[in-house]
């Protein structure tokens, strides 16, 4: 039984440099890293000291208003360094690698025949629960919340993401596992999308509901699978979790041990051989960046995808929810008479002397330039070309510059998340910075009301 | 050292300073900035205001040239009917000549200059002093207002309705994108208003009929509707091919229905402005139209009524006579004053073409009403957006029964709203 979903709002950007369907295991990171940045709205409360030995999967710090929220080490080794910001505010845990890795065990859960309680239990103590992100607000889903269904998108539409269907091959028992142990802590559905033509192992589980989702970016983007299914109202809570934390949770039932590895998608017009590689969570990018090799001395690399993922460096650390790094050029050049001569290699939702509507599947080399300076808002009607969602975007975005938390809450603030504003901060013609003031909105009203 | 380099250590100079604004105005002119993105998204489409508005110019550009040439083929075509000469408009017979176009490049060169220089000198004023970078909304504008006003204009009075406009219109709102009403429109009103003799009547319209009036050399200046609204419909010669290419007197720009046509189809396919706006304001004019025009066949309204000579005029003549192809294409399509919302523009342009026709009809001392139509509705266009949203908002809290709708302000919010979440 499959629902179909055609999405017809939305705009695929094509860029050079897709990641070849081909598996690399990466060179081995001596360090690893767990950046708090990848944790919105978390205080970290330290378990371990520094210089302190840990094995994988042992907890290093826990959320200040959950307790029983673990936060894990990635790998087994010693705790070198926590690197602390404004008022010992801490940002990154470095972790020196073992040579040989060693695990904490947890006894393998049945998920068949588990208790909800047991699995919730599991989750949290096993440091699997920070993968399962909740709407309202786009943060880690409360220890105790309960969910009126679960959301997972496994079809990827962004620029340059990793190929869901492709990483997920092969791991067909890890994610029938984390689906029942899931599908337990829900009275709803666990709603699943994949491409109508795909040949996703998630097509084949028992305990979902299937949707084959068709169109352009944002299609498979989760917010957009749940507006169109069931949409988030007031009160409600809906998880959403990514296909490649699946099988994290998967593997921990089945084996008992939280096993960080993750297949990533390395593209981007400025690396040499853009393929996958196998590495785990907080690896040096470094590693498997020069596997690669990189063509330009002025680039920027992106932890996630060039519309959502935040910028890092040769010596960043693979982000806790990333399975995408993007490599493009910097932009930080001059263009002459840039505004008016005719564009035909940068993409447009306009055809204002921009000729990418002639050639919708060209491939574009786009870098970082702004094409233009920030402005008040003052087109009209363009937002809602590339956004499905029965919101309106534009009054949304005003609604939470201007702080107004009834506007914001009527307008459908519940149902969004940043990145889902992505897409029009991508067409912005002010050049208005869509994702923080969602973000921003997000925080105050949780902030007020959650 | 190249140029370009050059102006970035000018612009590292200025950086924090007074003048960085009215520098960047400039250096943004000949360079798209440097910038990279900084957070969320890190590519962007190419597209900026300033291509945006550079567009709309670019659509302007032909209307322009045309009302150059129109404005000293008109001087010259009322000289002739004054000496009881009858000619017949041909484009390369006697339109594009170079008599006219002197004559029209002396008269419209310096509205356009004027426009401009005051105009940009108010924008950077406020932009040095308020600290922010000079947007690009008035480039638009400035090209606006030389072609919605009469030829013979004063320069003067056009510069004091230019500051007019552009602050009490925009600057005190908050600059471009905050503005209420349209910018190029509160100047025409402003004009209209202050200088009424000069902004209507039968002389305006042509070059030199002012001046002339008294004389033995007078000549008429007047326009289709101003010879409709006197009940003189019979007296003019403009067949609806000059109407339509535009070869009538008017304002400076609004004549050649042709040229705006054109103009219009290629802001639709650019998707630089609403095609919603335009087809429901034509559909509106022509709807007030034909009411009228019913009015008068049904036998309501007598010959020597003083609103006969419009009300019988064919329904989709007013189309292509006065400004209201120029408005309907050009400024209705304004996306800071219109309506934001794609059902509200259609409410928005369908008023602005009924309201419009009704204005000229029942407005016999100027009977034009395309400009104060679109004031009205820019008045409007929030109360049709706020309709149109709060049908979204219904939709949603219909889809949640068990939330109460809370009153605005309300006391006692937490405690309610608590309870829900929980």
């Amino acid at each position: 039984m499959s629902n179909d979903i055609f999405i017809k709002k939305g705009l695929n950007i094509n860029l050079i440099g897709t990641a070849e369907q081909v598996i690399s295991k990466a060179p081995l990171s001596n360090v690893y890293s767990i950046n708090l940045q990848d944790f919105h709205s978390i205080t970290p409360k330290m378990l371990v000291k520094q210089g302190a030995e840990v094995k994988a999967g042992e907890p290093l710090f826990f959320h200040k208003g959950h307790e029983s929220m673990m936060f894990v080490s990635p790998v087994s080794g010693e705790l070198v360094e926590i690197i602390r910001g404004d008022r010992r505010r801490i940002l990154m845990l470095k972790i020196l690698a073992d040579k040989e890795q060693t695990y904490v065990d947890h006894a393998p859960l049945n998920a068949e025949t588990a208790s909800a309680e047991e699995i919730r239990a599991r989750l949290l103590k096993s440091g699997c629960w920070p993968f399962v992100k909740q709407r309202p607000y786009d943060i880690i889903a409360g220890p105790d919340s309960e969910p009126k269904a679960i959301f997972i998108s496994g079809y990827s539409t962004a620029p340059l993401a990793a190929d869901t269907d492709f990483v997920l091959q092969g791991k067909e028992r890890e994610l029938q596992a984390a689906i029942t142990a899931l599908g337990k802590l829900t009275a709803g559905k666990v709603h699943v999308s994949v491409g109508t033509s795909s040949s996703s192992p998630l097509a084949k589980l028992r305990g979902i509901e299937l949707h084959k989702i068709s169109g352009p970016h944002p299609a498979g983007l989760v917010g957009t699978l749940i507006n169109k299914i069931d949409p988030i109202n007031k009160g409600e809570i809906a998880w959403t979790i990514a296909p490649q934390d699946l099988v994290i949770i998967g593997e921990l039932l089945l084996t008992g041990r939280f096993n960080a590895e993750r297949t990533v998608a390395l593209g981007g017009s400025a690396v040499k051989a853009p393929k996958y590689y196998t590495t785990k969570i907080g690896a040096e990018i470094a590693t498997f960046l020069y596997a690669s090799g990189v063509d330009s001395d002025n680039f920027r690399i992106i932890n996630g995808d060039v519309l959502t993922g935040y910028k890092t460096r040769p010596d960043g650390y693979l982000g806790f929810y990333n399975n995408t790094v993007s490599v493009i050029p910097e932009g930080d050049d001059y263009e002459l008479f840039g505004w008016n001569k005719p564009v035909f290699d940068k993409i447009s939702s306009t055809r204002a002397l921009t000729f990418s509507w002639m050639f919708p599947k060209k491939k574009y080399d786009l870098d970082t330039n702004m094409n233009g300076e920030h402005r008040a808002f003052v087109m009209t009607g363009r937002y809602e070309e590339v956004f499905p969602m029965d919101i309106y975007p534009l009054q949304l975005l005003k609604a939470c510059m201007v702080k107004d938390l009834d506007e914001m809450e009527q307008l459908g603030l519940y149902e969004v998340a940043p990145e889902d504003f992505s897409l029009t901060e991508f067409i912005c013609i002010s050049k208005q910075p869509h994702q923080q003031i969602i973000r921003e909105g997000l925080d105050l009203l949780y902030k007020e009301i959650g | 050292m190249s140029l370009k380099n050059k102006l970035h250590d000018l612009k590292e100079k200025y950086k924090g300073k007074k003048m960085a604004p009215a520098f960047n105005a400039l250096h943004t002119f000949l360079y798209t900035p440097n910038d990279t993105t900084h957070s969320g998204s890190h590519v962007r489409a190419v597209d900026d205001l300033k291509r945006t508005m550079n567009t709309v110019i670019m659509a302007l550009v032909p209307v322009l040239i045309f009302g150059i040439f129109n404005a000293g083929y008109q001087h010259y075509a009322a000289i002739d009917a004054a000496n009881g000469v009858i000619r017949e408009a041909s484009l390369f017979g006697n339109f594009l000549t170079w008599d006219n176009f002197l004559i029209g490049a002396w008269t419209v060169l310096p509205l356009v200059i004027v426009s401009y220089v005051v105009g940009l000198a108010v924008e950077f004023v406020f932009a040095v002093i308020k600290g922010h970078e000079v947007e690009e909304g008035y480039l638009v504008t400035g090209m606006l207002v030389p072609l919605i006003v009469p030829v013979d204009t004063p320069l003067w009075m056009l510069a004091i309705a230019v500051i007019f406009g552009v602050v009490i219109g925009k600057e005190v709102f908050g600059g471009t994108g905050m503005n209420i009403l349209n910018p190029a429109l509160t100047i025409r009103a402003f004009l209209f208003f202050a200088y009424p003799t000069w902004m209507s009547g039968d002389k305006v319209w042509v070059h030199g009929a002012v001046e002339r009036a008294g004389t033995a050399d007078a000549i008429s200046g007047e326009t289709v509707l101003g010879y409709l609204a006197q009940g003189k419909g019979s007296e003019f010669s403009y067949s609806v091919a000059d109407m339509f290419y535009g070869f009538i007197p008017g304002s400076v720009g609004e004549t050649s229905t042709l040229l705006i046509l054109l103009g219009g189809l290629f802001l639709i396919f650019t998707k630089i402005a609403s095609w919603r706006i335009m087809l429901s304001a034509v559909l509106g004019a022509l709807a007030m139209g034909l009411i009228f025009n019913g009015a008068v066949s049904s036998g309501w309204v007598a010959e020597t009524s003083k609103f006969y000579g419009l009300m019988s005029f064919d329904f989709w003549k007013h189309l292509i006579v006065g400004g209201l192809a120029f408005g309907i294409v050009y400024m209705a399509t304004d996306p800071v004053t219109g309506a934001q919302t794609n059902i509200g523009k259609w409410y928005y342009g369908f008023f602005i073409g009924f309201i419009s026709v009704m204005i000229r009809v029942f407005n016999p001392a100027y009977p034009e009403g395309v400009f104060l139509a679109i004031l009205l509705m820019n008045v409007f266009a929030p109360t049709i957006d706020h309709y149109v949203i709060r049908g979204n908002v219904k939709k949603r809290l219909k889809r949640n029964k068990n939330t109460p709708v809370l009153p605005k302000g309300g006391h006692g919010k937490e405690e309610e709203l608590k309870v829900e979440t929980v």
